[in-house]
């Protein structure tokens, strides 16, 4: 398993650590509730050096880039970060990342599990491409701080660069702890204001530390993937291996905004097989919230009485909502929201009803 | 040490005799891995009907945490009697007394007979191996 410049500190911490994508990561320092709990409230800080992050050159970058991700890459402004997906000819994804536009290059942010698969495919569409393709992720570190009080625990961090002045899902670079021109993006997985900081490994455990220090009279604490996993949910975002994998694809999964039919953007792989997704589709991604004690998870039926009409991507325990949450996907007759469902538990039903995703978001004002 | 008055299964239940009643739990070890020593963390409890046979190694109920699900497995097999109603809506009794007040179902014995079973010290050891 391979570890972040991180890996002692969080033993240290007491976390319990679980293989996730290939790496031993923290899943909870504390009680899993209580993390979520402290990003809603505060702010929490993670980990997230197992993710991919590649940087893509050269003359070609944009036209390569535009061919392989399904959003619009050469239409996003420098400066800011949109969504986006890396699919196969059949429209289903290998991946969903982040794409950062910068000035001459474009910056990529990938799924841990994903990242040797995402490489192997761009290297091989770069063909007849003039792209450097520059995979970062063993030399580099992230960090997130997410919540409400991220702004001014980091400002207190940061010189030369306003944190105000980073509009959401922008990017600036910075001075971090001293470290110059340190990448500082207005992101996150859990639906609160916050940030993401890319870090030289050498550098991981430091500002780590500083954060935590500048943070410890607002509350802030180290976050595990437990609590991620329940804040991203809450937050309508999709995970890979779950509300999109190889045989769901992103228009199903809602995620249209960050897929591009413009005709500007020429063809890329994937596009055709979405458009037919798009003209036709055959269910769709929806939250469930249920009062009852079980937890809907991953594989679990939903039925409408005799009828099954769908199944379960993700559950958790949302204490922002005070219930069980689900997303799930149903046919599209069954998508209302409010519509009265069950969700099965060998064989033993919970009632269960249709939501609005996102459950929970204070980013998107 | 853990109790030496029951034998323990590799799934981590424990089953103890009494009289012709055999009470079935979890171990603290057990308890620990599905709620990493937060008992908030333990969320449901999926518990059998009075009267269903088991058969030895069968499953008979489930355990739910924050974080996934747990099957809870027959040690031996036998006709459940009765479950404790207690824990259903206070798991944390798990954390708190696995051994005793946290029992999870009484089954009446098809035989006394605790074969392919842990004694504590063995257990013991199988837990120590399974700490990395």
């Amino acid at each position: 398993m391979k570890q972040t410049a991180l890996h002692d500190v969080h033993a240290a911490l007491g976390a319990k650590l679980i293989e996730f994508g290939g790496w031993h990561m923290p899943v909870q320092y504390g009680a899993i509730l209580d993390e979520a709990r402290c990003v809603r409230s505060t702010a929490g800080l993670f980990d997230l050096g197992h993710m991919g992050r590649v940087h893509v050159r050269g003359k070609d970058h944009l036209r390569f880039l535009d061919r392989v991700c399904t959003n619009f890459v050469a239409k996003i402004p420098v400066g800011a970060i949109r969504y986006s997906l890396f699919c196969k000819p059949d429209g289903n994804p290998i991946d969903d990342l982040l794409v950062y536009r910068e000035a001459d290059a474009v910056y990529l942010v990938v799924n841990a599990s994903n990242t040797p698969v995402d490489l192997a495919w761009l290297r091989e569409h770069a063909h007849g491409f003039e792209v450097e393709i520059d995979d970062q992720s063993d030399a580099t570190g992230m960090l997130a701080l997410q919540g409400q009080r991220s702004t001014e625990v980091l400002q207190q961090l940061v010189t030369d660069c306003d944190l105000t002045q980073i509009g959401y899902y922008k990017f600036g670079f910075g001075t971090v702890c001293g470290l110059r021109n340190t990448r500082i993006s207005r992101t996150g997985y859990t639906g609160e204001l916050g940030y993401e900081l890319y870090l030289d490994n050498k550098d991981v455990v430091r500002v780590w530390e500083a954060i935590l220090a500048a943070g410890a009279g607002a509350d802030v604490r180290p976050i595990g993937l437990g609590a991620r996993d329940i804040l991203r949910l809450e937050a309508g975002m999709p995970l890979y291996g779950h509300e999109i994998d190889a045989t769901h694809n992103p228009i199903e999964a809602g995620l249209d905004f960050g897929v591009s039919f413009k005709d500007e953007k020429g063809d890329w792989i994937g596009r055709e097989a979405l458009l037919a997704v798009r003209s036709a589709p055959q269910k769709k991604l929806v939250g469930i919230s249920t009062d009852g004690p079980r937890v809907p998870r991953q594989g679990a039926r939903l039925f409408a009485g005799a009828t099954d009409v769908g199944y379960v991507c993700s559950g958790a325990v949302s204490p922002t909502l005070g219930t069980n949450i689900a997303s799930a996907y149903v046919s599209l007759d069954r998508g209302a929201i409010g519509t009265a469902l069950e969700v099965d538990f060998k064989g033993k039903r919970q009632p269960c009803t249709v939501r609005e995703l996102p459950f929970f978001s204070r980013t998107r004002k | 040490m853990r109790p030496n008055d029951r034998k323990y299964a590799q799934s981590h239940e424990w089953v103890k005799l009494d009289g012709d009643v055999a009470i079935i739990g979890i171990t603290d070890f057990a308890v620990q891995e599905l709620s990493n020593g937060n008992e908030s963390d333990l969320v449901y409890c999926d518990l059998p009907d009075a009267g269903r046979m088991l058969a030895a190694g069968e499953t008979f109920g489930e355990i739910e945490s924050v974080k996934a699900v747990s099957d809870l497995y027959a040690p031996i097999a036998g006709e459940v009697l009765e479950t404790n109603a207690a824990i259903e809506d206070h798991l944390e009794i798990l954390s708190k007394d696995p051994w005793g007040a946290g029992w999870i179902i009484k089954i009446k014995p098809e035989s006394k007979k605790l074969d392919g079973l842990m004694d504590a010290a063995e257990y013991e050891k199988f837990v120590a191996s399974k700490k990395h």
